[in-house]
């Protein structure tokens, strides 16, 4: 089901699931499975006296990425935190493993992430969800086909969300997009505050914001605040899709190993940027997305197969 | 839960040929509406589900108003309520009816 169409400049952190959806792919493309007048809601949440919501905030559906086919998955941060539970997660499982099975079926997934993570109503449906997911993007990986995911609404890709973007083909972020596992509250609530002060913004931003996932490699694209912002990194990033075999998960754990030791002695992000040879480390944070995507380009270890 | 549930004769039938429309989003002071033009000719159908209880006339004086203004016959509409305030209740409503104009 179309939403209205949004300016193609129109943030994509604010925007709605459907509003992101309608601006990315190519117009009136968008169709839907199980769209909300099927009504395939949230059985649990009425016994915590909470609404529902039609699509149980995922939609999902097939497209054109210009000209392209493509299946997609958005899921509605706004709605629940975007988490995955017993609807949300089936319908998104569901779409990996049709692109994993039918070869007739688009073999381009791309996932538009915005969640906090699991459902703490429906948790441990949702905690399965975020693990069927991983393991049917892997799968779906081995069949050939790219999932790609997109981080950039307001409730960022934490929790499960967090991981299951780590197992996708590539990942495009903007300065408002943020991965992580444990949010900061949660962190500084187990650690205390000297681990991690979640009320200090420019730490917090430095640390799980979209600049420094870009920077480590973490991310494979950087992406303007906006919906046009998206689409561009989408299409640049269906042309770049990585082997997915032993050699290249090799490749990832020495990777890995390596930024271990490079970054050992660090405590913040901006220390890790000294290291990566960023002078002006502190200018990072202002930078305009235009001259920081060329920045991260250039970086070694900001670009790799690996993931 | 609440579910409230009002039926209208409206004054004529909604003009556009769009068969559904969905607007808003099931979060704090906003509400999500559903709308399907599956209804005979005038005939029209409003279900609100909504967490807050005790608010039965205020959501008949919006829905009647809205109803009255932009006359949604053949429509069946349906509403998951997030805590919504009545102004944002009628903007959804008229943004909704707009949009099964739209096309």
């Amino acid at each position: 089901m179309q939403a209205i169409a949004t300016g193609a400049r129109a943030s994509w952190s604010q925007a709605r699931a459907r509003e992101r959806l309608a601006g990315l792919l190519d117009l009136n493309s968008f169709t839907e499975f199980l769209d909300p007048t099927e009504r395939v809601q949230s059985p649990h949440l009425h016994l915590f006296d909470l609404p529902s919501a039609f699509d149980d905030g995922v939609i999902v559906g097939r497209g054109k990425l210009d000209g392209k086919d493509v299946l997609v998955a958005a899921q509605e941060g706004q709605f629940m935190g975007g988490t995955f539970a017993e609807v949300s997660g089936a319908k998104l499982i569901g779409l990996v493993r049709a692109a994993r099975d039918h070869r007739s079926l688009p073999q381009t997934v791309l996932l538009l992430m915005d969640s906090g993570g699991v459902r703490l109503q429906e948790a441990n449906a949702g905690e399965l969800a975020v693990a069927e997911l991983m393991r049917a993007i892997v799968e779906a990986r081995r069949a050939g086909v790219a999932v790609i995911a997109l981080v950039g609404g307001k409730a960022g890709a934490f929790g499960g969300a967090g991981l299951t973007a780590a197992t996708c083909s590539r990942i495009a972020i903007s300065a408002k997009g943020r991965i992580g596992v444990s949010g900061p509250e949660v962190i500084e609530t187990n650690k205390g505050v000297e681990e991690f002060d979640a009320s200090n913004k420019a730490l917090v931003w430095a640390t799980d914001g979209g600049k420094t996932r870009r920077l480590l490699g973490g991310a494979d694209a950087f992406a303007e605040d906006s919906i046009e912002g998206f689409r561009a990194a989408a299409k640049m990033l269906l042309t770049k899709i990585p082997a997915f075999d032993l050699k290249m998960m090799q490749a990832e754990q020495e990777r890995l190993v390596e930024r271990q030791t490079l970054f050992a002695t660090c405590n913040d992000a901006v220390s890790m940027w000294r290291i990566l040879g960023i002078k002006e480390s502190e200018a990072i944070r202002d930078m305009d997305t235009g001259t920081f995507a060329a920045l991260a380009d250039s970086i070694r270890g900001a670009n790799h197969d690996a993931r | 839960m609440q579910s409230l549930r009002f039926r209208y004769t409206a004054k004529r039938r909604l003009s556009g040929t769009r068969a559904k429309g969905i607007i808003g989003v099931v979060a704090s002071g906003d509400l999500e509406i559903l709308l399907e033009r599956v209804a005979p000719e005038a005939a029209c159908e409003v279900e609100i589900a909504t967490p807050l209880r005790g608010y039965d006339e205020t959501w008949k004086a919006v829905v009647g108003e809205f109803v009255e203004r932009s006359s949604p016959g053949g429509l069946r509409i349906s509403i998951n309520d997030g805590g919504a305030r009545p102004d944002t209740v009628f903007l959804r409503l008229m943004q909704g009816s707009a949009l099964m104009e739209s096309a």
